[in-house]
């Protein structure tokens, strides 16, 4: 590969590496100032972007949780009244769902999927700066509709025919789903993004087994995103048109099905659990194979539970909705497909703690997120067996017991290893090392504050308390249970608020970190931390599935792409041989007017269809110009 | 509200049960559905408890033990565990399957004669009807379901605006309401007793307050019950109870309530031919007392905030006079 | 509400400063009052109708409130669900007219104006138009009158409630005009 020497162009093994790292510095840096920020197209950026905003969302939405539970710490509380406790569950669950969890495990595979498979930008990276303009306007549009009092008020499923055209008075519910729009749109630009990037442009040499597990389960998560985002596309939609222009998908004295939008949702809904999950699981086989200083065990089962999960994930939706009347043979079969998805978890946690046993566990923050996930995560797991079995279902259906369940489930499964994932990953970003001390402090206020606020949820709800009541009568017997959770809640806020201060400050005033201050195997730590705009000056190549532990001292590197110009190489899906060189776009404003274009149609069309079709014009324009050819010919090689 | 007290009745059932806890609770069977699902309930979460435990139990052992060199078998030491552990785990998921379908299997076993009762879901109430079967005419009343002891009931659910879900955990599980849906639910009512169940199916502003009562009561008492529910309401004695009734039927009261054997004959409110025989009103909100029913027609958005119920205007005397006629419908 | 302008501000808040004045629209169109205060009910009564019976000046308490029964989308929804409970479609249908006149055909008896249709529901009209003054509230006429004025709307309005979950009639309120059917 290395010197396949044109006279067009200035290659990279023409030059020395210092005046190399100055050429290619030259050619993808990012101006600063007002237009490199409007105009980036660098994966690092936008996925550093993304992930705070994410984390602004996630702050946001857990001040609602709080408010939430300062209205329920007593029985007949009015601090809110209905109208507003019913916009505020909604905010909160739709926030965290589409605007903090989805979002965020997509943003970590935006920053570190193209840092491990060893390349220098992410594909499609315009693609990738409209997707977070249009996320961005999306959160902007919930967040907005809130403070004017006209948030959705519908639950964070919306199901008609309380958010149908009869009984939803008002735009809140067009509002919800011209957010979902936003977001799957982003959403689904990601997941094209990763999956390109992962199958194309890794380093030579790293075959489909030397993947790192993070990057196979950020590609599994993508083709679980292609699947399920349309068909919740299609139940926004027409969810709109029912409201906007007298459809009738929903309504059932016209052929129309209720219970339709369920399917739909669900057919989304669950896989998006699993979307949430996967990226989970790839941050704690990172995190457990760099702390217990060894890879983790079974490679191929690992991979081969991933996508058993990932293709259960599909069959299993109608468990969310076995207290509708449904056959008993679809009761049966759903019952038996929910259940079976806990053999391919419990496969991936086996082989973990496998890896601990032969490992030598070094307890750093990481591993302790990673610990806490194995205690909460399971027992989430272990009522997740529950809540699948329709006789036991009917009792918890809708009660504070599946509250609990699934927040055992998103925060013990997925949270908590993001938290580990941020604060592993957080000395390669800024290039500062996050406190220890601030770390641990984290995980044991997280962790004790989550078992003590969710965990009593349980029993609240076999005492019969039901989801989404703005308030309950003290005949009831739950206030005490209640004004427990309330202030154990306080103790989960004060852990993230330590997570907060301790990157805030580690921002500013951490400790340099150096380029592999853990001692982990990937390619992203082969780098400068915070890497280069061009990530690395020489691609890498990859022997090993491991490199930086097997290549120990000098990472072999492949040559010859030119550094005058962006350009990446394109490699073979299977085996990663190196097949052509391609250029990579040069920053643009382009997709950041397209996405304001496309904002100003999709929220306009809440108010009048006709905006589909002028909003179309400005948005025609905005494509144009961003695909406008710069007359420079590809070149293979 | 102040006023808001369990009505003195349900407190004596409650008290003399297994504790208050127990009238609105899944752990609290007092139904064939429930006390099946109970009967699973508590193995399957024996089972699952072990498996956490054990789970715990390893993974402490790996975090804690001391450590060696990796011996040579190593790899194939674990891949035994793993595929040993993975079998479990398909045995445990194997045997709560067939478990939890032989108890749906158990639960839906239809009887041959099942009383029949129509629960119709209501922004946000209940109606219940008890279907004309012998030509004496069918009874309707809301948010309050009597029920003889020892015999199968199928309720009839359906609704007349959103998804509701009908749930007396009880009785047993819950089945939703859906609109262009018919469901049903079947199950014996196995001791006397008031229990309570509450709306499970987000339905708008009161989807908190959606309760109702099921009065479970021997077959003679529970025949008592019908057959006085059959009669129209009784003329009011006195001259206040009749400006009670007048004033009832010439304001809007009249235009969305019925009182059988009154000229009030609305269709849109809860039937209150015999109101003030239930123990609660405005669906669980408040004891069926005087004064309550005084407090909620004076201010029913600020006790329930977004019902359909508006405030009508009327004099003190008014609705002294009203809420008298009122609590003497029994 | 509250607490979201104030995330907003700490977050937002050059988002809030340039929709400060979409805000007050919105707050009023999509805001849920449930409850009339009695006084503000018994003055919502106060109407000046011309001695004709047609057209008037609504009470000053109707503009205090921000005329919410012609542009909240609440309220107006409240109407719609009035129309179908107390019967109107009995006369009506839904709003071509049967034995009573129609309402969508942009011909009104007695004026165009919320004024007259308040009047008419609560006092009636000769020819068989019941007075509902002792089976609605005050503010429930207003919520019926509203939604009947939206219902024979010639031009589009955004604060309308939509279609329906019946079988249709007539096409949704939210598309205007709602007929051209001649009368």
């Amino acid at each position: 590969m290395s010197s396949d020497a044109r006279p067009r162009g200035l290659r990279d093994h023409q030059l020395d590496d210092a005046a190399g790292a100055e050429a290619l510095e030259r050619t993808w840096r990012t101006p600063s100032g007002w237009r490199g920020f409007f105009t980036t197209v660098d994966h690092k950026i936008i996925g550093r972007r993304y992930i705070v905003t994410a984390f602004i969302f996630l702050a946001l939405g857990g001040i609602l949780g709080l408010v939430m539970r300062l209205q329920l710490a007593w029985p007949e509380a009015r601090y809110l009244d209905p109208d507003l406790y019913n916009q505020i569950f909604t905010m909160h669950g739709s926030n965290m769902m589409f605007l903090f969890a989805v979002p965020v495990m997509e943003a970590m595979g935006v920053y570190l999927v193209p840092l491990m498979v060893g390349t220098r930008n992410i594909a499609f990276p315009r693609l990738n700066a409209f997707s977070y303009w249009i996320y961005l306007a999306g959160g902007l549009l919930l967040w907005i509709s809130f403070a004017l009092g006209m948030a959705p008020d519908v639950g964070w499923f919306a199901y008609v025919p309380l958010s149908g055209p009869q009984y939803g008075a008002g735009k809140r519910a067009d509002i919800w789903a011209q957010m979902i729009t936003f977001t799957e749109l982003s959403a689904l630009a990601v997941a094209v993004e990763i999956v390109v990037t992962v199958l194309k442009q890794r380093a030579p040499g790293m075959s489909l087994d030397r993947m790192p597990l993070f990057v196979w389960t950020m590609l599994v998560t993508a083709f679980v995103i292609i699947l399920a985002m349309p068909a919740i596309m299609i139940a926004s939609t027409s969810l709109i048109l029912d409201r906007l222009v007298g459809t009738h998908f929903f309504n059932p004295a016209e052929g129309g099905d209720v219970l339709l939008w369920q399917h739909l949702f669900w057919f989304f809904g669950h896989p998006e659990v699993y979307i949430i999950f996967l990226p989970a699981v790839g941050m704690i086989s990172t995190i457990l194979a760099t702390f217990s200083r060894r890879p983790v065990f079974g490679y191929e089962p690992m991979v081969l539970a991933l996508v058993g999960t990932a293709l259960l994930a599909f069959g299993l939706w109608v468990h969310h909705m076995f207290t509708t009347g449904l056959p008993r043979v679809a009761e049966g079969f759903f019952t038996a497909s929910s259940m079976a998805i806990a053999v391919p978890s419990g496969l991936q946690i086996f082989c973990w703690i496998v890896t601990l046993w032969y490992g030598r566990p070094v307890y750093r923050t990481p591993l302790l997120y990673v610990l806490a996930f194995f205690f909460t995560f399971i027992i989430g797991g272990m009522t997740g067996v529950m809540v699948a079995s329709v006789p036991l279902d009917t009792q918890l259906h809708d009660t504070y017991f599946v509250v609990a369940h699934f927040h055992y489930v998103l925060i013990g499964g997925a949270v908590f290893p993001l938290l580990g994932a941020v604060h592993y990953w957080f000395p390669k970003i800024t290039g500062r090392m996050p406190s220890e001390r601030l770390g641990r402090w984290s995980v044991a206020l997280t962790f004790i504050g989550f078992n003590l606020t969710f965990f009593p949820m349980h029993l609240l709800g076999l005492q019969g308390m039901t989801r989404r009541i703005y308030t309950y009568q003290a005949e009831m017997g739950w206030g005490g249970l209640n004004l427990f959770v309330s202030l154990s809640a306080l103790v989960l806020a004060a852990g993230f608020l330590v997570f907060f201060v301790n990157l805030g400050r580690a921002a500013r005033h951490g400790e340099p970190a150096g380029d592999n201050p853990w001692g982990a195997p990937t390619l992203e730590w082969a780098t400068a931390s915070p890497p280069p705009p061009y990530n690395f000056a020489m691609i890498p190549v990859v022997r090993s599935a491991h490199p930086l532990w097997d290549d120990e001292e000098v990472l072999p590197v492949a040559s010859g792409l030119r550094v005058d110009r962006r350009e990446l190489l394109v490699t073979r899906v299977t085996d990663a041989r190196p097949e052509a060189r391609e250029s990579s776009p040069r920053n643009s404003i382009w997709p950041f007017w397209s996405a304001v274009a496309t904002t100003i149609m999709l929220i306009s069309s809440i108010f009048t269809p006709w905006a589909v079709v002028w909003g179309a014009v400005p948005i025609a324009i905005a494509l144009t110009f961003w695909f406008w050819p710069r007359g420079m010919p590809e070149e293979e090689s | 509200m102040a006023t808001r007290r369990l009505p003195p009745l349900a407190l004596l059932a409650c008290a003399s049960a297994t504790g208050c806890s127990g009238w609105q609770s899944a752990l609290d069977a007092r139904g064939s559905g429930s006390r099946a699902l109970e009967a699973l309930f508590w193995p399957v979460t024996a089972a699952l408890a072990l498996v956490w435990l054990a789970v715990m139990l390893v993974l402490a052992a790996a975090l804690l033990r001391r450590r060696r060199p990796v011996p040579a078998q190593a790899a194939r030491r674990s891949e035994i565990a793993v595929w040993a552990a993975t079998l479990a785990t398909v045995l445990v998921i194997t045997v709560l399957t067939v478990a939890s379908h032989l108890t749906t299997r158990h639960i839906s076993r239809a009887a041959a004669d099942p009383l029949v009762i129509q629960v119709r879901g209501y922004q946000w109430w209940w109606q219940v009807t008890y279907p004309d079967s012998d030509g004496t005419g069918a009874v309707v009343t809301a948010n309050e379901i009597h029920l003889p002891v020892g015999r199968q009931v199928r309720l009839e659910l359906s609704s007349a605006d959103v998804i509701h879900s009908f749930w007396v955990p009880s009785l047993t599980g819950k089945q939703d309401m859906i609109p262009g849906r018919d469901n049903q639910l079947t199950f014996v009512a196995e001791t006397p007793g008031i229990l309570r169940g509450q709306c499970a199916e987000f339905c708008g502003l009161q989807h908190a307050h959606m309760a109702l009562l099921m009065v479970v009561e021997p077959p003679a008492e529970f025949e008592a019950w019908l057959a006085a529910q059959r009669q129209e309401a009784a003329p009011p004695a006195g001259p206040m109870l009749r400006d009670g009734q007048r004033i009832f039927e010439q304001r809007p009261c009249g235009a969305c309530h019925r009182v059988r054997g009154t000229a009030a004959a609305g269709e849109i409110g809860p039937d209150l031919t015999h109101f003030a025989s239930r123990g609660t009103l405005a669906a669980g909100v408040l004891p069926m007392t005087r004064g309550a029913i005084a407090a909620w027609i004076a201010d029913p958005q600020t006790i329930k905030p977004g019902n359909n119920m508006p405030l009508v205007p009327l004099a003190p005397d008014e609705l002294q006079a009203v809420s008298a006629w009122l609590a003497s419908l029994r | 509400m509250r607490l979201g302008v104030r995330i907003k501000l700490g977050a937002r808040r050059m988002a809030i400063l340039t929709s400060a004045v979409l805000a007050l629209a919105a707050c009023e169109r999509e805001e849920r009052s449930t409850r009339v205060d009695p006084p503000v009910a018994a003055a919502l009564d106060a109407v000046a109708v011309m001695p004709n019976g047609i057209g008037g000046r609504p009470p000053e308490v109707h503009a205090a409130l921000g005329k919410p029964y012609r542009s909240n989308a609440y309220q107006l929804s409240q109407g719609k669900q009035l129309y179908e409970w107390f019967g109107c479609q009995s006369c009506h249908a839904d709003g071509q007219g049967g034995s009573g006149p129609s309402l969508i055909d942009g011909w009104w008896e007695y004026g165009p104006d919320l004024v007259s249709i308040y009047v008419s529901i609560r006092d009636g009209r000769p020819h068989g138009m019941p007075s509902f003054r002792n089976r609605l509230t005050n503010d429930q006429i207003w919520q019926l009158a509203g939604y009947i004025q939206v219902l024979g709307a010639y031009s589009a309005d955004t604060a309308a409630p939509s279609r329906s979950d019946r079988p249709q009639t007539r096409p949704a309120e939210n598309r205007a005009p709602a007929t051209m059917a001649p009368h």
